[in-house]
């Protein structure tokens, strides 16, 4: 075991999968001498050469389509986008080549091997181009699996998993956990499961769910409610796209309660899915509306990014008026 | 016409060199054969103040940047002729859309120290309503955009401004600033063939400072420059040197006759180099060497220009030493001021998203301010705007 952040455990999966595969091939924005604007690819360049870690343009609508070619062809590719704020160029590449393209070739071919790494959400004093949670957008699309760690353990068995995983992955990482989250993570390889949430905390009066950087957000509102004597059932989804509904539903069917909370705005966010199929499998065990804690329906706010964000005071009143309904 | 041939014949772009239009060397004397533009004492000066200003400003708030006092901030040090060049070339009613390098074109517009402080701290009285981070100005006054942080976004937007212009039929056109990274992106391919297709007066005007961040020229395009990419486009064309302020003042001012009498797209290439960081949160010593720094130290653009003024006897040392002081103490004396201001009030989270506020948005604010009165102490700005009882410093930026 070593003890390592977020972007050591990060750099480690890839040093890992590059030096096991020479089909992985590691570019985007200053990725290559710079090692990323965050260093989640230092020291890839030195050790694997240019032609498999290399800094491209300023276009990720290019990266993207050139990574869709790149994995079509046999390789594993890992792109970065240096910020989730700007992955919108590249979306049509994503969203109508990236997730169609084994569907649409009757699996002729397929850009299975790709997985697109970028940073997201707020808490860094970014406002509106440096916080975004763009996963929504993503989980609308079949044929993409859309995955956020929680901490560094979880992101280098997830990066590991999605690298090999047969499917193309959006790997969305919290970076304000990047440096912040340090933990212990095992030096030799391992792979946590794409498409399973995990049970961190069990209890009997109320689920929350979450994933990224709100796990840990969600870990502070549990703690103020069991000062309460209430005690929470706490689900990090792991990966959004495909969602494990079972987890959530099994865990709902004990608890009767359920809270969701995300940093994207309320209106069209991913809570919405959840919340839909729960009460679809649950209706008759719920014991209160199932609450949604998120950001207001604006933009990434920058002065008042306190007031916005779904933090564990609005998590712990969520929880507090739904075991008092 | 088109012309054949019977024997296969490949053509490239190597035979075509782009020149460089300089008219004043680094000693500040003129380039034999160079023609001085004609540019009155005033006009020469108020560039020249520009220029100094935006250099002080970017010092100073570098440094409140690393004392903690600003979460962050870019410098335009080393391609102040660029960008007052162009600015000086246009008429002040000519719309500019920035990269978010450019606040020299600002500051020459006249935007106040005052003003720029507001944006910075993000206080009350930002004209942005503290909504995004430092540097991203903008001014309906003086004609210049809203800086967007998303690379390259503005420059198609500037073709579409000045398609604006031209049917208003009100002579202004719209020059946009980006650098040679943005260039990649495909806005800029979007935006030049719509130019020029539609022939808009617009001025594409790349600052290639040799650095997107990290990434050096040489990773990012393999041809020369920028420039020849306007032929693609049937587009006129012209490369400056960018810390050559008269060259560029000059073929600026060429480029918007093109732009306003033909309504035709010019695309100006300014070679520069980006002195300082990318950003403050960047350090240029992970990917280049101090020696590739001093070569172009040498080459100051405001040094450049003082040395020509002061020749011409049109600036003298004093004044240059009072200037220099009395800028620094302004900008000292109105950064206590603007960090001191409150924020902008709880309010303003929610407006401005629509033109009216949904239901649905009204619905989630009260419910944010309900839960505020709970908790003052953890929300103190929510707190203060909603005049609840609690302690809040002084700090505008974050919580930290």
């Amino acid at each position: 075991m070593a003890t390592m952040n977020m972007l050591q455990a990060i750099n480690n999966a890839l040093d890992i999968a590059m030096a096991e595969d020479e089909k992985v091939i590691c570019f985007g924005e200053d990725v290559g001498i710079f090692g990323g604007v965050f260093r989640a690819t230092s020291h890839l360049q030195e050790k694997f050469g240019k032609s498999r870690c290399f800094n491209t343009p300023l276009v990720e609508q290019g990266i993207i389509g050139f990574a869709n070619g790149l994995a079509a062809q046999g390789s594993v590719p890992v792109a970065e986008i240096q910020f989730a704020d700007y992955i919108f160029p590249a979306f049509d590449q994503i969203v109508n080549e990236t997730a169609k393209f084994r569907y649409r070739s009757g699996d002729l071919f397929n850009v299975g091997g790709l997985t697109i790494r970028t940073p997201y959400g707020g808490g860094i004093a970014g406002g509106l181009y440096h916080s975004q949670s763009p996963e929504a957008y993503f989980t609308h699309t079949p044929g993409l699996k859309v995955v956020v760690p929680r901490n560094p353990y979880q992101a280098k068995g997830l990066l590991l998993a999605a690298i090999r995983d047969p499917d193309p992955v959006l790997f969305l990482e919290p970076k304000r956990l990047y440096r912040a989250a340090v933990g212990d993570v095992p030096e030799e390889d391992y792979q946590l499961p794409i498409g399973e949430a995990e049970v961190i905390k069990e209890g009997t009066d109320i689920t929350v769910v979450g994933w990224g950087a709100q796990m840990e957000v969600i870990g502070k509102a549990v703690e103020l409610a069991e000062e309460q004597g209430i005690a929470c059932d706490v689900i990090d989804l792991r990966t959004l796209l495909p969602w494990d509904a079972d987890t959530v539903v099994e865990s709902v069917l004990k608890t009767g309660r359920l809270v969701v909370s995300h940093e994207a705005p309320l209106t069209g966010g991913f809570a919405g899915e959840i919340a839909a199929t729960i009460q679809e499998r649950c209706f008759l065990y719920l014991e209160s509306p199932i609450a949604r804690v998120t950001g207001l329906d604006t933009p990434f706010p920058l002065v008042l990014e306190k007031e916005y964000m779904p933090d564990h005071l609005k998590i712990f009143e969520a929880i507090r008026e739904s075991v008092n309904f | 016409m088109t012309k054949y041939v019977h024997q296969p014949d490949f053509m490239t772009g190597d035979e075509l060199s782009i020149p460089t239009f300089s008219l004043l060397d680094p000693e500040g004397d003129l380039y034999p054969g160079a023609v001085e533009p004609e540019l009155e004492r005033d006009h020469a000066r108020r560039i020249y103040q520009a220029m100094l200003a935006t250099r002080i400003l970017d010092e100073r708030m570098l440094a409140a940047q690393r004392q903690g006092r600003l979460s962050f901030y870019m410098q335009c040090t080393g391609e102040e002729a660029a960008v007052v060049g162009a600015a000086a070339a246009l008429n002040d009613a000519d719309m500019i859309m920035a990269q978010y390098r450019e606040q020299g074109a600002l500051m020459y517009r006249g935007f106040s120290i005052d003003e720029f402080m507001n944006q910075l701290f993000g206080n009350d009285l930002d004209y942005g309503k503290g909504r995004q981070m430092p540097i991203h100005y903008g001014s309906r006054k003086l004609h210049y955009m809203t800086i967007s942080s998303p690379l390259a976004t503005q420059i198609p937007q500037a073709t579409g401004y000045a398609y604006g212009q031209k049917l208003a039929g009100n002579g202004h056109c719209t020059l946009t600033f980006f650098g040679e990274g943005a260039a990649s992106e495909g806005d800029f391919h979007a935006a030049l063939n719509m130019a020029s297709v539609h022939q808009v007066p617009v001025i594409f005007f790349c600052r290639n400072n040799g650095y997107a961040i990290s990434t050096p020229a040489v990773e990012q395009f393999a041809a020369d420059g920028i420039a020849p990419r306007a032929f693609g486009y049937h587009m006129h064309v012209i490369r400056v040197d960018g810390n050559d302020v008269l060259a560029v003042y000059e073929a600026t001012r060429q480029a918007r006759k093109i732009a306003v009498e033909r309504n035709q797209p010019v695309l100006i290439e300014a070679m520069s180099y980006r002195l300082a960081a990318h950003s403050s949160s960047d350090d240029p010593s992970g990917y280049r060497s101090k020696d590739e720094e001093e070569v172009w130290r040498a080459k100051d653009p405001v040094l450049r220009l003082q040395k020509w003024l002061l020749k011409k006897q049109w600036w003298s040392e004093e004044e240059e030493t009072t200037q220099q002081e009395t800028l620094r103490r302004e900008v000292l004396e109105t950064m206590k001021r603007a960090e001191k201001r409150s924020s902008p009030p709880l309010e303003s989270l929610i407006s401005d998203v629509y033109a009216d506020i949904t239901p649905a948005l009204q619905r989630q604010f009260d419910q944010l301010k309900r839960h505020i009165r709970r908790y003052p102490e953890a929300y103190p700005r929510g707190a203060a705007s909603l005049d609840l009882d609690v302690g809040t410093g002084t700090d505008s930026q974050g919580e930290a």
